[in-house]
């Protein structure tokens, strides 16, 4: 009998049936992640009905958004939204491309890095917030000063970035383009900057990150207008509420700010993707 | 690295198709022809952490024009620094390398003297098919027509014409050896250099592409230096095979194939000929004593 059963055994592989049968473990998760946001709400606002919060500080997420509707009635939440985002993107893009050409030169160019390095290292360990005075003073309350500073935050690891993502090109590829005479010019454009291109995102998605801090922060104490100005003015006033629509706009402004640096990654780096 | 001020390789334009500098080359086994390339006692030494690794111990060989030259030899005798240097992207130590450029016309006033093919896998990943091959003339100053125009024959010479626009994250490792050998041809260098161009292809890939490299090399005839470790490989497609010792490279011996087995080859008549086991084997034995050589010299 053992001999038989011994014989008889046989292990059966099947395809896997999950795409057809109930959901997948890929739905499942999804419906995860969605789920524990709403849940999270959804306890935080029962407990600010039950009175087991302090509603003075965790107003009601129904009360946050009510607040949310009435200030999008006014003109003022989206023009504080609008002249956060022009200083972001202005800034953002005085600083990137900068960062990104100089990054190629510093990567390609041995003296280009003799002379860039030591300033870099000297200027990047600075919380860039802490410049902000000086450029109040030097180009003072207006427009200008917000895109300097959020330029300053950004070039920094754009170029550190770059330059390091140069750094780190094959070889071979160099070599390749040396035996077939490539000028200076299609090293740079057409082998160092696409070689680069993932650190160049990398170094954009952190700059992106650090812009964000500093031009909330900056709104805070030196701005009349922007979503941290209305953070800050909120919080002189106390109007919780509103301050919780101000976080809530910021982070969706983040949230959008990475999944536009997402899609560009897919775009320019077709290679990048496993088709 | 090096402790030596590079030494590059010498460009020699003769004046006309009887210049005295080609009357003299004629030399060695390759008489018929006047050499396209002239190595005089060529050393490299690197200097790898402040010390000296003898990388070639000089190496003296002339390389006819229109001959498929091949070189093995144990790894790490110093292949690929051999072609490299011929390629003038590493300097020797010392000696010297005449190469004799092609009558100068204004047709070859813009061809390059040599494309290699490396050994690693370096092709653009960002670039696709045609872009690839385009690379030296692009580097060239070629408008992108007339670039692209130029590229087309030699996508279509190794059968990668449905391919042209594809990236090469979409093609096989055979495909993307193929991309580079067509990059080579493209640029319609007078030398072209391979450095175990199908080292790393499977068994079925690697004999059609050498038929493929045969065929293409058979319409072109340019002066090809090629580097593998198939003894076998070597056989089937050189004029001349080049024997060397274990580091610090030297020649152990340059034996005539052509004289064997004349072309155009039929590869299975050469296989099934009695002279094939026997030139096998002497490459065999040669390869193996030095192998053991180097063996010993690592241990004692
Ligand atoms: N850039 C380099 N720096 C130091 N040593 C090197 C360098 N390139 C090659 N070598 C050494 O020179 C020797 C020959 O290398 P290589 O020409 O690559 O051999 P092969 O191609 O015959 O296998 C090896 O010992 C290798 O370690
Ligand atoms: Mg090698």
């Amino acid at each position: 009998m053992s001999m038989q059963e011994a014989r008889g055994q046989v292990v059966i592989m099947q395809p896997e049936l999950g795409g057809t049968r109930g959901p997948s473990r890929r739905q499942l998760e999804r419906v995860l992640s969605v789920g524990s946001p709403v849940a999270l709400l959804a306890m935080w606002e029962g407990a600010a009905w039950l009175g087991k919060i302090d509603t003075r500080f965790f107003p009601a997420p129904s009360g946050i958004f009510q607040e949310f509707l009435t200030l999008l009635q006014g003109t003022e939440l989206l023009r504080d939204v609008g002249v956060t985002l022009s200083r972001l993107a202005i800034g953002f893009l005085i600083g990137a491309i900068p960062g990104i050409l100089i990054g190629l030169a510093v990567g390609l160019f041995g003296p280009v890095r003799a002379i860039v390095s030591p300033l870099v290292d000297a200027i990047f360990p600075i919380p860039k917030i802490a410049i902000l005075p000086l450029f109040l003073m030097i180009f003072g309350l207006g427009e200008t000063s917000k895109y300097a500073i959020v330029a300053v935050a950004v070039i920094f690891l754009v170029l550190i970035n770059t330059a390091s993502g140069v750094r780190n090109i094959d070889r071979i590829f160099l070599d390749v383009a040396r035996n077939y005479n490539a000028g200076r010019m299609m090293v740079f454009w057409d082998i160092a900057l696409p070689g680069a291109l993932p650190s160049i995102l990398t170094g954009l998605k952190l700059g992106m990150g650090i812009a964000l801090v500093v031009i909330i922060s900056a709104e805070f104490v030196g701005a009349q207008s922007g979503i941290g100005y209305m953070i800050w003015s909120s919080w002189q006033t106390l109007q919780v509420e509103k301050m919780y629509v101000g976080l809530m706009v910021i982070s969706v402004v983040g949230f959008v700010a990475a999944m536009v640096l997402t899609l560009l990654e897919r775009v320019l780096m077709p290679w990048k993707r496993g088709d | 690295m090096e402790n030596t001020a590079a030494i590059m390789p010498r460009i020699v334009t003769p004046v006309g198709p009887c210049s005295a500098a080609h009357a003299d080359w004629a030399s060695g086994k390759s008489a018929a022809l006047p050499a396209k390339i002239r190595m005089t006692n060529v050393q490299k030494r690197f200097s790898v952490r402040g010390r000296p690794v003898e990388a070639l111990g000089g190496i003296t060989v002339d390389i006819a024009d229109h001959e498929f030259f091949t070189i093995v030899g144990p790894s790490g005798c110093g292949k690929t620094t051999l072609l490299r240097i011929l390629a003038g992207l590493e300097g020797m130590t010392d000696g010297s390398i005449e190469i004799s450029r092609e009558l100068a016309s204004e047709a070859s006033a813009v061809r390059p003297i040599n494309a290699m093919v490396f050994q690693e896998q370096s092709i653009f990943p960002w670039m696709t098919v045609r872009d690839n091959v385009a690379l030296g003339l692009k580097a060239r100053g070629l408008s992108k027509r007339s670039r692209y125009a130029a590229v087309e024959p030699h996508i279509c010479k190794v059968g990668l014409e449905a391919f042209a626009d594809a990236l090469p994250h979409q093609l096989s490792g055979g495909m993307k050896q193929r991309v580079a050998i067509a990059r080579a041809l493209a640029n319609d260098p007078e030398i072209l250099l391979m450095d175990e161009p199908f080292s790393a292809l499977d068994e079925q890939t690697k004999l059609i592409l050498e038929e493929e490299l045969l065929r293409i090399w058979e319409e072109t005839r340019k002066t090809v230096v090629y580097v593998t470790h198939s003894i076998d490989e070597a056989i089937m497609i050189s004029d001349r095979i080049m024997v060397m010792s274990a580091r610090p490279g030297r020649i152990k011996d340059v034996i005539d194939v052509g004289a064997l087995f004349p072309r155009p080859r039929n590869m299975d008549a050469v296989k099934a000929s009695p002279r094939y086991g026997e030139l096998f084997n002497r490459i065999w034995h040669e390869l193996r004593e030095e192998v053991f050589a180097s063996r010993a010299g690592i241990q004692g």
